[in-house]
């Protein structure tokens, strides 16, 4: 059944996108990504076939090893946003762009010490379960739902956005076209193979954006003589900026603003939706700690090759009229240094090769967060709150029509954002999930007291606080809606957001003489003895 | 989980050494993590003449080495803990398994 509706939606889609991108641009990056969508179709075909209880379409089964699951984590946490964007802000700005990879990885020694073994031990399927332990389940996994489907939502929008500018300009689609194509995409890998077709995308995607960035930064060290200090001079002779590009710069220019930045990035990661429920793929603890080893590793080799590729931009592409429009802009917008350097550097087959490795890393990237996104609707709201008497299948088939519906909106919205600044969108998807789901989650497995008061006083303020303050602030305030001074002068409130939520989650707790809360901390010594020991956890099953 | 499982858990000396000794490890871990990285962040945004000095040819400043560092650290310490959870902290575990299972 599943497999004939997927038939069909492939004869759909198939020669539509195949005479749009041929018209345009240099085959071989279409070719690439051809062979790369028939290869992620014929998995999806044969996940399809493996997929058909709650647990297959949210969990793969829990059957995913380690290794496999750290790719898969590195392949659902490296967007095109950061390939793209960190390489764009190395080269427009120098070192500044190291301090934001660094953040972008030191969230994950923590995710393991603190979080993945405990997670791996008291949930099945979302984040939710393990908030929503021991505490009252509806009004928990409403919070968690609704904080979720923010940082899933925002980091979509983004996502899309930047998917159809960059599609456009490599593949010379139209905006809307590029935008379907990914939404249809998307809505096949999700709907048919669940998290086990999600899986192998992003390590496949992991893989390839891997050897494409190594290749890249290898080229880059190639031409200096592998002498990083001849990089660095010729970067430094190239850039307006000249030997400022190796100093710290203006963009973290406050002291407040450069620690919420920090706080944001390390643990933001660590309260992302679709990042988390990769820990539920895993047999047992042992494996999902080992994903996060394997994770750690290979995220921050790739953010090293980052700042190489940024710097080889600079050195290698700034001043090549053959890469600048008339008016001095770079071809294709801001974002697209590294992509000039694979032709600089390869050719038109690596140009090719990279555009296609671009593409394949927003697909891996957005299946991950529509799949996040529907579990937080089929599993979170549905069968724990609207109706909690349904079965597996029903479940299912919800979480199914709750990817189809994300897709479209995903499609929509994108659209509707084109023209939008979305810059700030990733930044408020981390400030909310280290705001919101983070205390809450981290607090629910090590302290006692927490009450389901506590936290959703917490909760709440940490979300409000976080969007209001991120919508006050310059990037909204000024940047998008066009005043000329922001209310809130940070440019990132993590700081007092953070805070916020969890003195919300001590007093609420503290404060709560209820019988309920009485109970609940009751039942912690279980639930304690469960995230350390494993006992009473779920298995895999298959 | 039933309370006789709990209670019978609880009376375990490999389950108190397990939470311990893990614990310890783990917040030992996490704080050099985070000393590691706030220290950074902190120089970054009070002190960001350091950043000024060159420490290897003449372009090659100490921000790069720092950060490829910080990087590395974070690697090795997840390293660490894999390293000692499979060593230890699953022999304990299964030690309580079993005892439970008995």
């Amino acid at each position: 059944m599943n497999r004939v509706l997927f038939g069909l939606l492939l004869w759909q889609a198939f020669p539509a996108f195949a005479q749009s991108g041929a018209r345009e641009r240099g085959s071989s990056a279409i070719v690439m990504f051809l062979i790369f969508v028939g290869a992620t179709l014929a998995i999806t075909w044969w996940a399809a076939g493996r997929t058909k209880t709650a647990k297959d379409f949210y969990s793969a089964g829990g059957g995913i090893t380690g290794f496999q699951n750290g790719l898969a984590i590195a392949g659902d946490f490296m967007s095109a946003a950061s390939f793209l964007g960190i390489t764009a802000l190395v080269y427009k700005q120098g070192y500044d762009g190291l301090i934001y990879a660094i953040g972008f990885l030191v969230g994950w020694p923590i995710i393991m010490f603190l979080m993945s073994e405990r997670l791996r031990n008291l949930g099945r399927y979302t984040f939710a379960d393990v908030a929503a332990y021991r505490f009252s389940q509806t009004p928990i996994r409403v919070f968690s739902a609704v904080a979720g489907l923010s940082v899933v939502l925002l980091y979509l929008i983004a996502q899309m956005v930047g998917a159809g500018a960059l599609i456009q300009t490599l593949f010379g689609l139209s905006f809307e076209l590029a935008v379907v194509i990914v939404g249809v995409l998307i809505i096949a890998y999700v709907t048919f193979g669940g998290m086990l077709a999600t899986s192998w995308v992003q390590i496949i995607k992991a893989v390839l954006l891997l050897t494409g960035a190594s290749c890249m930064a290898f080229g880059t060290l190639y031409l200096v003589g592998f002498s990083f200090d001849t990089l660095f001079k010729t970067a430094v002779d190239q850039h307006s900026k000249g030997m400022a590009i190796m100093y710290v710069g203006g963009l973290v220019s406050d002291p407040i603003s450069a620690i919420s930045l920090g706080i944001a990035l390390m643990f933001g990661t660590a309260g992302l939706p679709h990042i988390l429920m990769r820990f539920f793929t895993v047999p047992d603890a042992k494996e999902a700690r080992k994903s996060v080893f394997y994770a750690t590793g290979f995220i921050g080799y790739f953010y090293i090759l980052t700042f190489i590729i940024g710097m080889g931009a600079v050195a290698f592409i700034l001043g090549n009229p053959a890469y600048f429009n008339a008016d001095g802009s770079m071809i294709g917008g801001d974002n697209m240094p590294a992509v000039h350097l694979a032709h600089a550097l390869g050719g038109d087959l690596f140009l090719g090769f990279i555009s296609a490795v671009a593409f394949a890393t927003i697909l891996a990237v957005v299946a991950g967060l529509t799949l996040a996104g529907a579990a937080a609707i089929s599993h979170d709201l549905y069968a724990n709150v609207i109706n909690k008497q349904a079965g597996d299948r029903q479940e299912v088939l919800v979480s199914r029509v709750a990817t189809v519906v994300l897709g479209l909106l995903a499609v929509l919205l994108g659209i509707l954002f084109q023209k939008q600044n979305v810059a700030f969108m990733v930044g408020l998807a981390f400030t909310i999930a280290a705001s919101a789901t983070f205390p809450v989650l981290i607090m629910s497995m090590f302290w006692q007291r927490m009450t389901t008061r506590g936290a959703l006083l917490g909760g709440w303020a940490g979300l409000l606080t976080a969007t209001g303050m991120v919508i006050l602030g310059p990037a909204v305030w000024v940047q998008v809606l066009g005043h000329d001074t922001a209310v809130v002068p940070y440019s990132n409130p993590a700081l007092f957001s953070v805070s916020i939520a969890f003195l919300g989650i001590w007093a609420g707790s503290v404060l709560d003489h209820s019988k309920r809360a009485t109970n609940e901390r009751a039942l912690f010594e279980a639930q304690f003895i469960r995230s350390q020991t494993g006992i009473g956890a779920e298995g895999a099953s298959h | 989980m039933q309370q006789a499982v709990v209670d019978k858990i609880k009376q375990l000396p490999e389950y108190h050494q397990l939470v311990k000794q893990r614990g310890r490890l783990a917040w030992q871990l996490s704080a050099l993590m985070l000393a590691a990285y706030f220290g950074f962040i902190l120089l970054v945004a009070f002190s960001p003449d350091f950043f000024k000095i060159v420490v290897w040819g003449q372009y090659t400043t100490i921000g790069f080495p720092l950060g490829v560092g910080i990087i590395l650290l974070a690697f090795v310490l997840t390293g660490i803990y894999v390293y000692r959870a499979n060593r230890h902290f699953d022999t304990l575990t299964q030690h309580i398994k079993k005892a439970v299972e008995r």
